[in-house]
């Protein structure tokens, strides 16, 4: 059975989620042996991650370079050919770095690729069978591959739940010599934090969150009147950011705000695994789809099949027969 | 700039939905309505802006079958100069990484200084662009939101990361990049634009043409069927007259701290 390594994305001294739930992903292949961590990266805060991990992880190697300071992604792909032996499963969490990383990275290997796996069935003879989504998950698919030449697996964020397993008080275990020399035709200039907009959208507790199905800009207003009415804000998809409809501060999910409202309406919303990493707390989560086939609504705890142009409006106004005042506006 | 667009034609999410057929292992495909990838779309229009402020030529290419052309000629009706259908029964079923050396064959037998393609297709895969790059040996970058052409064969390009932040970069040419949709406002495309192109030939190439081995691109990743998993919870649904439904959510909302 092939040797199984997880590779830790971390910031700041803290490893992400990922780090929990990928030896829930190992464990599924079914390796007798515990999967090894691989940490790569530079200064105090590696040494902090490392230590982190010693519960988790009954090894943990620490690859420790200065230019691996930032997480180049081609950098860490050299780094990685020279480390991970030949034949391995390797594990990455399906993140904005893991897909700049584990195509090459397959491909300088000679190892399988399967990338965004929500589900692992274990082996089968020569073969790993894995679930993935496709169509903005509409629907799913087994897929199989071969690993006798090794594999890179793209693990989706959220889709193994960590366990509570025993302490492994593990080992760490200084890689930083077999890094091999590390230079790269892209260099990483900075980050640019996030905009800052008008409303802050992680801080409110209801949230009517517009997508693709709100259809045109002009109709973004028809969110907004049922916001007024509620005292809500609104918030929205991907789509609606890149349509330029909406400011990207708007934008809940993995690449835009954190939310964590009480209350969260999704309107017009597929409800992509991007969307929905992006609320958090366990929010009253209504959903309002044309779609009945919507992915939204297995996660939703209500759902009503609808056209949102119609029904946001009918719920405008039935907020605001209760509010008794005739045009009185809960909050502007 | 001499730039390469790979693109492809996939099911439109936005218009269809996706179901599972009679056999209850495939989708359906009969009625189903097709578009250039929104993604590959942005990435022509990224191309085509760079052209223009720096000279050069934009060419699309994907690999498929004959009615894969009608998204070459929808990007040549946008404005790229060229378009070329990669197509031949072995490659039938290729997966990412088979694809990935159809088209490292084809930038071979070419001249191209930027690479581009849509961050994932209809399969999520996100895998073609980087699986490309490393075959040919040029750098990568991947969720583009912003190309900046510097001095001395560099670009300067935006990343998407976490939490809405731009990760800068610089990255030396010649390089394949995938761009994330919203980096620009792809242009309109009317039926006269695509009547202008109606006539144009597209050239074909095959497996011989491009001197690629079908076992190479055979795959070695394979989807062994579609399925629609158990609903599990699932949400609630509230039925009856638009008016009911209203009334029942009203009061879930006014109960679980929705109004303030």
């Amino acid at each position: 059975m092939a040797r199984i390594f997880a590779f830790i994305v971390h910031n700041g001294g803290v490893a992400d989620d990922s780090a929990l739930e990928l030896p829930v992903a190992a464990g599924k292949i079914g390796s007798p042996q515990p999967c090894t961590a691989i940490v790569t990266g530079w200064g105090p805060e590696l040494d902090i991650v490392c230590h982190s991990l010693r519960a988790t992880y009954s090894e943990i190697w620490k690859v420790a370079a200065e230019p691996l300071a930032y997480p180049n992604a081609e950098l860490v792909r050299k780094a990685l050919v020279n480390l991970v032996p030949a034949g391995s499963i390797l594990l990455v969490p399906h993140s904005h770095f893991g897909v700049d990383l584990s195509p090459g990275l397959s491909i300088r290997m000679n190892a399988a690729y399967v990338p965004d796996v929500v589900d692992i069935e274990g082996v089968d003879g020569k073969n790993l069978r894995m679930v993935r989504q496709e169509f903005g998950g509409q629907v799913s698919s087994h897929v199989q591959c071969g690993f006798s030449a090794g594999a890179v697996l793209n693990i989706r964020p959220g889709a193994f739940r960590p366990s509570q397993g025993a302490a492994a008080n593990g080992q760490v275990v200084d890689k930083s010599a077999e890094a091999g020399s590390l230079t790269a035709r892209r260099r990483f200039l900075e980050i640019i934090a996030a905009e800052i907009g008008d409303v802050d959208i992680t801080k409110e507790p209801v949230l009517i969150s517009v997508g693709r199905g709100i259809g045109e800009q002009e109709n973004i207003a028809i969110a907004e009147d049922l916001a007024a009415a509620m005292g809500a804000a609104v918030s929205c998809s991907r789509p609606v950011v890149d349509a330029k409809w909406m400011d990207k501060s708007r934008q809940v999910g993995s690449s835009g705000q954190t939310v964590r409202p009480k209350v969260y309406l999704a309107c017009g919303i597929s409800g992509s695994f991007q969307h929905l990493a992006g609320i958090k707390g366990a929010p009253f989560l209504v959903a309002i789809n044309k779609n009945a086939k919507a992915p939204i609504f297995r996660v939703a705890d209500v759902g009503i099949v609808d056209d949102v142009l119609e029904f946001l409006p009918a719920l405008a106004g039935r907020v605001r027969e209760e509010s008794c005042v005739p045009g009185k506006e809960r909050r502007q | 700039m001499e730039i390469l667009v790979c693109a492809k034609r996939v099911p439109d999410t936005s218009e269809n939905e996706i179901q599972l057929d009679a056999s209850g292992k495939d989708i359906e495909h009969d009625d189903l309505v097709y578009s250039v990838n929104e993604s590959d779309n942005y990435a022509v229009e990224e191309a085509l802006q760079i052209v223009a402020r720096t000279g050069g030529s934009v060419t699309v290419v994907t690999v498929g079958g004959e009615e894969d052309e009608e998204i070459l000629r929808r990007e040549m009706a946008m404005g790229a100069g060229r378009a070329v259908l990669i197509s031949d029964p072995a490659f039938s079923g290729s997966d990412g990484r088979g694809i990935a050396a159809i088209l490292q064959a084809f930038v071979q037998a070419g001249h191209y200084d930027l690479i581009l393609t849509g961050v994932q297709a209809d399969d999520g895969c996100a895998q073609v662009g980087g699986m490309l790059a490393a075959m040919l040996d040029y750098p990568f970058a991947s969720l583009v939101t912003s190309i900046e052409v510097l001095q001395g064969g560099e670009l300067k390009i935006g990343r998407e990361v976490e939490g809405g932040s731009k990760e800068l970069n610089a990255i030396e040419l010649p390089c394949v990049l995938s761009i994330q949709t919203g980096i620009n406002e792809p242009r309109y495309v009317g039926m006269r634009g695509i009547r202008q192109v109606a006539s144009v030939a597209i050239p074909t190439l095959g497996a011989s043409d491009l001197k690629v081995d079908a076992g190479e691109c055979a795959a070695k990743v394979r989807r062994l069927d579609y399925f629609v998993p158990p609903a599990g919870k699932g949400a609630e649904m509230l039925d009856g007259s638009r008016e009911e439904v209203v009334d029942k959510l009203f009061n879930l909302l006014k109960a679980k701290g929705g109004l303030n």
